[in-house]
């Protein structure tokens, strides 16, 4: 579903990101993990074009996203990307977060754009909340108001760049949880997070990036337990015993 | 002692009020043109396009740089030779010409104060950047560029007295037409002031009850 080959990017002469290869196939949830500046948000920037790249190509359900040619609006809507700011409109309410992509990019109905945003809202546990303003919600309800409006675009893919990372611990939780849901509904999904017990009981495989490479790629149980490489191995000491 | 006689006032009443209304008009004309210009002139100064963004800061420069009242005088001499302006068209293109390159430097501070992840939220939702500048940039930008918006059409009023030297028959140039006259400059000139404080006021206070109601959502 998501293909990424050979991609180099830079930021002047800053390699960010050196030679990444990795398949995500259908329906599977990846996490991607590891030490602060090691090039995670850029990668899955560069999957949905928030980021070009210098050298390589990705490809998301057949489209070769920074390919020329590619209509990269269009693509966009089949990628959902979940901020760790939220990134809230805040000048609209949650229903009109949800609905403003899908009637003016998709062409939708207003009335069947807000029926589908209310369900959405309310599947995530925010049906009281669809008047409400950005502001006038708590950390974890923004997030999930943000996941229901890359939602509302239907799309094929998720991207998520550490969403629980801006909340208070209690919060935490019900953002999980809404992931979680997705999860078992067959979305595919990137999910960059240092929640280690969410990567080691959701996920299919962790990715673990450091200095801009792909370090390794296990499926969890091998990860937390018996990592291959030396950089996984100092990195879990740290953030698992601290 | 100088005795003032105000009778000069409600005599030539209907003469301020012509000349008033002359005023109001030509700065809101020129205010309207101007928003549309800066608008504009301010997304191409943020351009990343090099020769446009170049094309709008030399514009907004040349404007920042000339007094007002030269350009009125360029346009109204130079301009208006070729193209057959005339005293009242002269005076709002020069105003809204002037005017449009400081509502650009608003505009792109506005856009500019609104927070990075606002666009790339609306761009990873496949809008394009034209629909992210409309639908979720520009109205955020808008409030933000209400009060200085309204300083400059409050200063577009004050810089509007300007045009009676290309001979528009605005409050200024009925005052000093009067003054010719009547030789009651104290009278006329104070009678002036207070009512140009009194626009500029009351403009001011429409926009104070404006900013409260497009700022209910924070
Ligand atoms: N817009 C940018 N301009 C320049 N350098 C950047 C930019 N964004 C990220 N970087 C650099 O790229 C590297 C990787 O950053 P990032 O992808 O944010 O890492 P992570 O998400 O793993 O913490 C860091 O060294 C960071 O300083
Ligand atoms: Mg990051």
């Amino acid at each position: 579903m998501i293909s990424i080959k050979n991609v180099q990017k830079r930021f002047g002469d800053n390699i960010v990101l050196d030679d990444i290869n990795l398949e995500i196939p259908q329906s599977n949830v990846f996490a991607l993990i590891g030490p602060s500046g090691a090039g995670k948000s850029t990668l899955i920037r560069t999957i949905n074009a928030l980021e070009g790249i210098e050298e390589g190509e990705i490809i998301v359900d057949g489209s070769s996203i920074h390919h020329k040619q590619t209509d990269i609006n269009k693509v966009r809507t089949e990628i959902g990307f979940v901020f760790q700011s939220f990134n809230l409109y805040p000048f609209l309410s949650a229903l009109d977060n949800v609905t403003i992509a899908p009637i003016n990019v998709k062409k939708m109905g207003k009335q069947e754009a807000q029926e589908k945003g209310k369900q959405l809202l309310e599947s995530l546990g925010l049906g009281d909340k669809i008047n409400s303003y950005p502001s006038q919600l708590s950390g974890g309800q923004q997030q999930r108001v943000a996941i229901a409006r890359a939602l509302a675009m239907d799309p094929k893919v998720m991207l998520f760049d550490e969403p629980t990372s801006a909340l208070d611990p209690e919060m935490i939780k019900e953002v999980l949880d809404a992931i979680r849901g997705l999860a078992k509904s067959g979305m595919t999904m990137i999910v960059v997070t240092h929640e280690m017990g969410f990567a080691r009981e959701m996920c299919d495989q962790i990715v673990f990036m450091a200095d801009g490479k792909i370090v390794e790629v296990s499926p969890p149980d091998k990860f937390f337990t018996n990592p291959d490489s030396e950089r996984a191995k100092s990195f879990l000491s740290k953030v698992l015993n601290h | 002692m100088y005795q003032p006689d105000w009778s000069v006032i409600p005599q030539n009443m209907g003469l301020f009020l012509e000349g008033i209304l002359l005023t109001l008009e030509i700065s809101a004309l020129a205010l309207v043109i101007s928003i549309p210009i800066g608008i504009i002139l301010g997304l191409c100064r943020i351009s990343k396009n090099k020769i446009i963004s170049f094309l709008a800061t030399t514009y907004i420069e040349i404007m920042r740089g000339v007094p007002l009242l030269v350009l009125l005088f360029w346009i109204f001499f130079v301009m208006g030779r070729f193209l057959q302006l005339g005293p009242y068209w002269s005076a709002i293109v020069g105003l809204a010409a002037f005017s449009g390159a400081f509502v650009a430097e608003i505009v792109r501070a506005g856009i500019q104060s609104v927070p990075r992840g606002q666009m790339e939220a609306a761009r990873s939702s496949g809008m394009s950047y034209v629909q992210a500048m409309r639908l979720i940039i520009l109205p955020q930008a808008f409030r933000k560029v209400l009060p200085p918006l309204a300083s400059q059409f409050i200063i577009l009023i004050k810089d509007s007295s300007l045009v009676s030297v290309i001979s528009v028959v605005d409050l200024t140039l009925v005052a000093k037409n009067l003054v010719a006259t009547s030789f009651r400059s104290i009278e006329v000139w104070t009678f002036v002031a207070v009512l140009y404080f009194i626009m500029t006021f009351t403009l001011s206070q429409i926009i104070r009850f404006l900013e409260k109601k497009y700022n209910s959502y924070d």
